[in-house]
């Protein structure tokens, strides 16, 4: 009875909270059209460069590109598009949006996912542990450390570290992306430990908070008292203090996107970031549309994978229900 | 404990102090900071005259760096007040009125923190590319979303309190009870959150300038020096180190600051 209403409820609500995602995805999709129509300087012009084109040249790439179209129009043409899989064509390098994107979403996605798992693997350990010595030297020096991190902007921190570790020591390599498989993952070291320092500075917060907040509620009081040994008790700490650890994971995938840009500009990685910060100078719209809209599609499915995982896991959100 | 809890915002002060000394002194301590000289170029550090030697351009490092202060601190302080000031207004209005206001208002915040703000900030601000002032003002606008939410936040829970009720059985305008009574009580946290937002404004100002995007070409500037030192780096390390340095000290300084502050105004507010 219990799992089969538990099962309904679910299934509600991720229908609600995927239609919201949706409609969320699509007024982005329109913001993110709008500002790139009203941004000023004509992708035609760019187009063609310095050179000083015929008005009937101007015009014929305007007709190509669509760019005289109503407002409505080129919208409505555009969103279905992208809906059909096709995010037109770069104007800079006349290639097809798409495999622009695929050549380069595997680096950055390795990239995030190399951080996301040194975040993890370092911050939320140092969380616990600074949390269950609260006020030690241990404690204070990594809190300490976590409010420089959170600060350190990372492409002065991966400047920092590409001299001292990849010039100076020459324990990594400099530049560039090495020659596939596990030479790429060698190269995406020290740009993943730069994404992570950041964002495990967060978490390393957040965790300690976490844990900080479990250990003063009363069944760990009532748990000692009864005598289960310290390993129980911190087994049922764990396990609470986790969850908003779990539900953060949204805010650092949202950080990891937004952070591959700067790293991969600084270490010139050939990913979506670096391309997304050359189209921008270029002014080449259909790129930047589709990289934004890209951007935010991996942090709405995320938000909603989260809250899923949520629901799922923490019984007092079930009870409170659809909100 | 105590003594200690002192002397943070004491050594947090030393850096913030000494920036905003570079920032509001640097014609005078660094006149020849965009003095170029692309015959000498590029030497190391410790170079007669020049103590962090100089970039491709034969600029001096240590002086662009504390010429650099200027548009790393003003900007960023910029940031922090118009949005807190954007914040405060809508934030209040949401928080107290509630209703459509609200619901308006708080999607309007979702939809601008759906996304990275890096990434806003470097669309909107490339695509328009008006310099410096424009990448301050988009900025702002990026900012307000966490304003406006802390501080409806803090008015929500204000609203319920006893001096609230006092005013409105009084007969005191919606207006004068918000901006009058509300809000002077919600200030200790607004500022603690514009202390933090200083320093997230400092990275993302220099960030967007590290991307060649804000300040003009060959105006000094932190963001932009890094990126003039990824080349460097074999040939004079204090070109991205002194730069880099600074930003990340600024940084945890404010942040420091910040992280005091709150806690403080947090025991405060919790004590009542």
């Amino acid at each position: 009875m219990a799992s089969r209403l538990g099962r309904g409820t679910l299934g509600r609500f991720v229908m609600v909270r995927l239609a919201a995602t949706v409609v969320l995805l699509l007024a982005l999709s329109f913001v993110v059209f709008a500002l790139l129509y009203l941004a000023p300087g004509d992708p035609a012009r760019n187009l063609l460069g310095p050179r000083n084109p015929s008005p009937e040249l101007l015009a014929a790439i305007r007709a190509e590109y669509h760019l005289d179209d109503p407002f409505v129009t080129q919208y409505v043409r555009w969103i279905g598009d992208v809906v059909r899989g096709d995010l037109g064509t770069s104007i800079r390098s006349e290639i097809a949006v798409t495999s622009l994107l695929a050549d380069r979403v595997v680096l950055t996605a390795e990239l995030a996912i190399m951080a996301f798992v040194i975040t993890l693997v370092v911050a939320v350990p140092l969380g616990v542990r600074a949390a269950w010595r609260a006020g030690s030297v241990f404690d204070r020096t990594v809190s300490l450390a976590s409010i420089v991190g959170v600060g350190a902007p990372s492409y002065a921190v991966g400047l920092l570290l590409l001299y001292l570790l990849g010039v100076r020591f020459q324990l990594f390599p400099v530049y560039g992306i090495g020659d596939g498989g596990l030479d790429q993952l060698w190269h995406l070291v020290l740009p993943a430990v730069t994404l992570a320092i950041g964002i495990g500075a967060l978490v390393f917060k957040l965790t300690r908070t976490a844990v900080l907040g479990e250990l003063e509620q009363d069944y760990v009081a009532f748990a000692r008292a009864r005598g289960l040994s310290e390993g129980a008790v911190r087994r049922l700490v764990l396990r609470n203090a986790l969850i908003p650890v779990v539900t953060s994971g949204g805010l650092v995938f949202a950080f990891l996107f937004g952070g591959t840009i700067l790293v991969e500009v600084t270490f010139a990685l050939p990913g979506i970031g670096g391309l997304l910060a050359g189209s921008v100078t270029f002014k080449d719209i259909p790129v930047v549309q589709a990289i934004t809209l890209l951007t935010a599609t991996v942090i709405a499915l995320t938000a909603l994978a989260v809250d899923i995982v949520t629901y799922t896991i923490d019984p007092r959100v079930r009870a409170r229900g659809l909100r | 404990m105590t003594a200690r809890r002192q002397l943070t915002p004491v050594v947090a002060a030393i850096p913030l102090v000494i920036v905003a000394v570079f920032a509001a002194a640097s014609n005078w301590l660094a006149p020849d900071a965009r003095v170029q000289d692309i015959l000498t170029g590029v030497t190391p550090p410790g170079t007669a005259g020049h103590l962090f030697g100089t970039d491709t351009n034969g600029r001096d490092i240590a002086q662009l760096a504390i010429a650099g202060a200027r548009t790393a601190v003003v900007g960023p302080v910029v940031i922090a007040l118009g949005s807190m000031c954007i914040g405060l207004v809508l934030g209040t209005v949401a928080g107290y009125l509630g209703g459509a206001v609200d619901l308006a208002l708080s999607k309007y915040a979702d939809l601008l923190l759906a996304l990275p703000t890096t990434l806003i900030a470097l669309v909107v601000a490339g695509l328009v590319d008006g310099g410096y002032w424009v990448t301050v003002a988009v900025l702002v606008v990026l900012f307000s979303p966490t304003d406006i939410r802390m501080v409806r936040g803090a008015v929500i829970s204000q609203s319920t309190r006893p001096y609230v009720e006092s005013a409105k059985a009084l007969g005191l305008g919606r207006v004068r009870i918000m901006f009058r009574h509300i809000v002077p009580n919600v200030l200790p946290v607004a500022f603690t959150t514009m202390l933090l937002n200083v320093a997230f404004a400092l990275v993302a100002v220099s960030a967007l300038s590290f991307l060649g995007l804000g300040v003009g070409p060959g105006e000094p500037d932190w963001g932009r020096q890094l990126s003039d030192a990824r080349d460097l780096l074999g040939r004079n390390w204090a070109a991205a180190v002194v730069p880099g340095v600074l930003i990340i000290v600024t940084a945890a300084a404010i942040n420091l600051l910040g992280d005091w502050a709150q806690e403080r105004f947090e025991r405060r507010g919790s004590g009542r």
